[in-house]
């Protein structure tokens, strides 16, 4: 489904902030598998992250996405591939736009935006479905501005417009670090149950352990730009945070 | 003067005939005041060119006018005109990474010398009404307004189509989060240069206008324009939530941006009215677009402040070495 090969990318080359950022990281995902990345601060999870999402090109190495080359790809021609939740809730949505038009930009993503209206009401029905399924009550609120929304209302509907037009892959950047915890149980209960929905492939960072452990069907630890950790199947299910805490002191 | 004599030159009479002449500057300028809109309103962009593209659409019309072109081709063209430097404005800010307030004022200095040249190096260059058509002229106000509403009420229900399409919804997406609508396959670029194109079309549009209704083109006509347009969108949107409270559609608001043109107009009408001197009123409209882009921030900080917050801690904390 993807495959990472040898991919290297250095920020800042050849000046005294010279960092190398990802070291020839290698990484395949099966179809269905959801992987959850973790790793100190600098390790490269963003970066590789990023890497895949397209927000700048890579050094060495190539990307491929169902076999199809997307290295030389910017960022919005990714898109039809790709669904992206981000860390800060408030730029996955549009603030100045209602909240049916932002699903309705969701439902168009990667597609040509032509001169046919913007949205249609069949679609708005789908749309009250789906708000309904996150029972926060947004279904009633339709036309409200995104930007009046909480942080996690947002998520939320960020999380959702990623899958309404499902991805092949889909990539959680941090998503629930910049919220409370009762809210980020919430918004990552929700996003396990959409990537079973859809049975989408899945690219999770973050920086909690435990959300690392009991999340996804497989967890690749980070360090230093390099993949140092890579457990799947029985032994990610037997896997305690005690081990990975041995591990983040090598 | 005496104050007698004062009293008598501003007589109500006198303020009222003058007011259908404001009120057709204001429609002009509240079709200038609409691309000004798009890109401060839906790009969040402050584009300077406009100030450029103003006269350039004047100069465009005039000298086509001149040339025995029907005035109404004459005005199409000078929208095609101010399409293109907005093209060129979008095209130096995402190409070429100069922050878009930068590539604004390169646009309007450069058109300075464009629009000279498109007048033959002339200051300014005039239209006779008696010999050509024009579209619309002061001679004949209570026209200029029937025909200048019409244009700007065709402009409204365009613009009310094209940002309810895809490509329309796609624009106001990459003003609102443009790191989104890259995730959503967006080409933020393209949509900040098709954007910026079509504001600077409808400011050329209003230049046009205004060229034809005073009957003389003028180089320096679109200095400040940025700043008047502005306090059109400013003001109508005062007014709008005044009246609507709650968000309401979009057509509403644009024609709110009309109204607002139209009040600046009559504002300045006033003020010269009142026999203030006219130099002095572009100090007087900085100082209206201050207030009214401040009034936001004001509202927000009334009831927190740091100063406010400093006293009250002090009276705490003297109450609690009391106890």
């Amino acid at each position: 489904m993807l495959e990472v090969m040898h991919v290297s990318k250095t920020f800042n080359k050849g000046t005294i902030n010279e960092k190398r950022a990802l070291i020839d990281v290698s990484l395949t995902m099966e179809s269905g598998e959801f992987v959850t990345v973790i790793g100190g601060n600098g390790a490269g999870k963003s970066t590789l992250l990023n890497a895949v999402a397209g927000s700048w090109p890579v050094d060495e190495g190539a990307i491929l996405v169902d076999g199809v080359n997307i290295t030389g790809m910017p960022e919005y021609k990714r898109a039809p591939m790709i669904g992206r939740v981000f860390q800060d809730p408030m730029i996955g949505t549009a603030p100045n736009m209602e909240l049916q038009e932002n699903l309705a930009l969701a439902y168009r993503r990667g597609q040509k935006r032509t001169l046919r209206w913007g949205i249609t009401a069949k679609e708005k029905e789908m749309y009250r479905e789906r708000l309904a399924t996150l029972n926060l009550g947004l279904e009633e609120r339709m036309t409200t501005q995104v930007g009046l929304l909480s942080g996690g209302q947002r998520q939320a509907v960020t999380l959702l417009m990623a899958a309404l037009q499902r991805p092949k892959l889909l990539l959680l950047d941090e998503h629930t670090a910049a919220l409370d915890p009762k809210t980020a149980e919430k918004v990552l209960a929700f996003s396990d149950r959409i990537v079973k929905e859809y049975s989408l492939t899945t690219l999770m960072i973050t920086h909690n352990m435990t959300d690392a452990i009991e999340h996804g069907t497989r967890l690749i630890m980070m360090d230093g730009g390099e993949i140092v950790f890579d457990i799947k199947g029985e032994d990610k299910i037997h896997l305690r945070k005690e081990d990975l805490i041995s591990r983040y002191k090598i | 003067m005496s104050l007698t004599s004062f009293t008598a030159a501003i007589s109500i009479g006198n303020l009222i005939s003058r007011l259908p002449s404001g009120v057709s500057q204001g429609i002009i300028w509240g079709i200038m005041a609409l691309g000004v809109y798009v890109t401060f309103r839906l790009l969040d962009i402050a584009d300077l060119s406009v100030d450029g593209t103003f006269t350039t659409g004047a100069a465009v019309t005039v000298m086509l006018t001149l040339a025995g072109v029907p005035s109404w081709a004459a005005t199409l063209a000078a929208i095609v005109a101010g399409l293109a430097a907005g093209c060129i404005t979008g095209l130096l800010h995402t190409k070429l990474g100069i922050p878009a307030i930068l590539a604004g004022i390169l646009v309007q200095f450069a058109l300075y010398t464009v629009n000279l040249r498109i007048m033959g190096m002339a200051a300014n260059k005039s239209i006779n009404p008696d010999q050509f058509r024009l579209v619309l002229t002061m001679r004949n106000v209570p026209v200029a307004i029937l025909v200048g509403g019409v244009i700007a009420l065709v402009v409204i229900l365009l613009m009310y189509w094209y940002f309810g399409t895809e490509q329309g919804s796609a624009i106001r997406a990459t003003g609102s989060s443009p790191q989104m609508s890259r995730a959503l396959g967006i080409n933020t670029g393209t949509m900040k240069i098709i954007g910026l194109a079509l504001s600077n079309g409808l400011v050329a549009l209003a230049g046009g206008l205004m060229a034809q209704y005073q009957g003389y083109s003028d180089i320096n006509m679109g200095r400040g324009a940025i700043v008047i347009g502005l306090a059109a969108v400013i003001i109508g949107e005062g007014i709008f939530d005044a009246i609507f409270r709650k968000g309401a559609n979009f057509i509403a608001k644009l024609a709110f941006v009309i109204l607002g043109g139209i009040l600046y107009y009559i504002i300045m009408i006033i003020i010269l009215w009142l026999k203030l001197d006219p130099n002095d009123l572009k100090l007087f409209t900085a100082l209206i677009v201050a207030i009214f882009l401040a009034v936001p921030y004001i509202k927000k900080m009334t009831g927190e402040s740091f100063g406010k917050a400093g006293k009250l801690s002090l009276k705490w904390l003297k109450n609690k070495t009391q106890d």
